[in-house]
């Protein structure tokens, strides 16, 4: 059988005495695109940051794609593609340069980075801009370059933390609408948002609040066929 | 995919950091012409000042009087490696207020190589300034021997490393680019001024024998005197000694600091 792209089991994460993440468990199936629905400060940005090993997780158990972030943390980030709520592409270089930059954190030769960022600038749809400067890009173009950035070493799951932050109606849309075109091509990903209407019936969902899991299942289940809206705010008290 | 990191992959990323790091600075000219200009204008101005008013005396490794401008010459380059290793510090806390520092720390290799790469990219930096300077400095009567210029490498990439892994370490402390105009009030002009970089050991000791002891402890020193002798050809057992020391020691902080299970940032909210 395979393994879940992404396995989360107890893990829990505190700040002080503030309690960010309190025994989180969710699973991302292969090929699946998953959202993790919260408001600002549930917690979602945390659970990225302890997936990237950017905080160690003290407690409970992380799988990418069967290896174990604590006893095999190469194995795991080598197969996690990550596109962070800031971005993150230095300006002062160009997109090739960035691409080349990342290929060479997992060990791929320039030669190949090249191709590779041929291949994965095509699939974001911004062939002709590989050689332009970051800061020349508009917000939704650079969004798409960090993507093509997390996919260079052909990850098994994308992270993507609150991607489409700071983005137009259309930019947004077309970078829900990417992401979920590499899912059908094999790759999982993770997207993390607390903007429903990005989020359809037959995606996963998670829905995590105050550091818990409140739901876990497919956004049709989840809903019973109902509207996203309401029924996030009966699970989180939101609406009282 | 193999998960194997195999002899080649380590190489490539460390080149990839390294090429990085060239490219930034390229792309940063006004980095390179400040990082020369800063130890130039010591040089033309302050040591044709000092020159008239500050005599020595035959200190080792000199084997005779010599002008002000050939003592403070070492001090200057030790001046460049230790902003070199400061610029490297404030790009680290740039890096991570824009977020591109997690594009790093999230790739498959250990922290300590990708720490270390960083710091010997940023070294690599350091000597490409300190030769231009040592060139520029020829032109002014500082003219150490020729044997000189390739003894003096190994020296530079000691120093630069052990200035450079101090960065790195004030780097992981610091939480935000304003608060660095506390290390350059508090960490670099100290170092520079209590040093020998300006004027020797037995001159302090004359004005004060606390300033002398401190002087006397200050890893800057041991790093001005093991290039100063180096520039001579010579190795200044007790500075190599201090140096690699402090090296170990300031790393070791670094990847400590960075360790997100042990490190400052591991309970951060926020964190790198």
């Amino acid at each position: 059988m395979l393994q879940d792209a992404l396995s989360i089991q107890n893990v829990s994460h505190n700040f002080g005495r503030f309690e960010a993440l309190k025994n989180v468990s969710l699973t991302v199936p292969r090929g699946s695109f998953t959202a993790l629905l919260g408001i600002n400060g549930a917690g979602k940005t945390t659970l990225f940051s302890l997936v990237t090993r950017l905080y160690d997780n003290a407690s409970g158990r992380i799988e990418v794609a069967g290896h174990d972030l604590r006893r095999a943390p190469g194995a795991a980030l080598a197969r996690l593609g990550v596109v962070f709520q800031s971005r993150s592409l230095d300006t002062d270089l160009t997109v090739a340069q960035n691409l080349a930059y990342h290929a060479a954190l997992h060990g791929i030769s320039r030669r190949e980075a090249m191709t590779r960022a041929t291949e994965v600038m095509a699939m974001v749809g911004l062939s002709d801009r590989l050689q332009a400067k970051v800061s020349a890009l508009s917000g939704g173009q650079q969004r798409r370059a960090e993507i093509a950035r997390a996919l260079i070493h052909r990850p098994e799951i994308l992270l993507l933390d609150e991607a489409t932050v700071g983005l137009d109606v259309k930019s947004r849309a077309e970078v829900v609408e990417l992401t979920r075109d590499l899912t059908r091509s094999g790759v999982s990903a993770l997207w993390a948002t607390h903007i429903m209407d990005e989020i359809r019936p037959e995606d996963g969902l998670v829905i995590l609040h105050k550091g818990q899991v409140l739901a876990d299942g497919s956004a049709q289940d989840i809903t019973a066929g109902g509207d996203l809206t309401r029924t996030f705010l009966r699970l989180t008290g939101e609406n009282t | 995919m193999s998960h194997e990191l195999t002899p080649r992959m380590w190489l490539t990323a460390f080149l990839g950091i390294a090429r990085r790091e060239t490219l930034r600075f390229v792309n940063q000219r006004g980095r390179f012409l400040a990082a020369l200009v800063r130890p130039l204008v010591w040089l033309f101005i302050f040591a044709a000042g000092f020159r008239a008013v500050l005599g020595l005396s035959i200190t080792p490794p000199y084997q005779t009087y010599v002008l002000y401008e050939v003592y403070v010459t070492p001090g200057l380059v030790a001046m460049i490696q230790l902003f070199n290793g400061m610029q490297s510090s404030l790009s680290m806390v740039y890096d991570r207020e824009t977020g591109a520092m997690r594009t790093l720390l999230v790739s498959p290799f250990p922290r300590w190589f990708l720490l270390a790469s960083k710091l010997v990219a940023g070294v690599i930096v350091s000597i490409i300034q300190v030769y231009t300077f040592l060139a520029i400095a020829w032109f002014w009567d500082v003219e150490p021997p020729l044997i000189g210029y390739l003894t003096v490498l190994p020296a530079l990439v000691l120093s630069g490393l052990m200035l450079g892994a101090m960065g790195l370490f004030l780097s992981s402390a610091i939480r935000q680019l304003e608060n660095f105009a506390g290390v350059m009030n508090f960490v670099i002009f100290p170092m520079f001024f209590a040093s020998t970089a300006l004027y020797p050991l037995w001159r302090m000791r004359e004005s004060s024998t606390l300033l002398h002891d401190i002087c006397a402890v200050n890893p800057f020193t041991h790093a001005v005197e093991l290039i100063r002798f180096a520039l001579y050809g010579k190795l200044d057992l007790l500075s190599f000694s201090v140096v690699t020391g402090c090296l170990i020691l300031f790393f070791g902080a670094a990847v400590f600091m960075y360790d997100p299970a042990k490190g400052l940032w591991a309970r951060r909210k926020g964190g790198l």
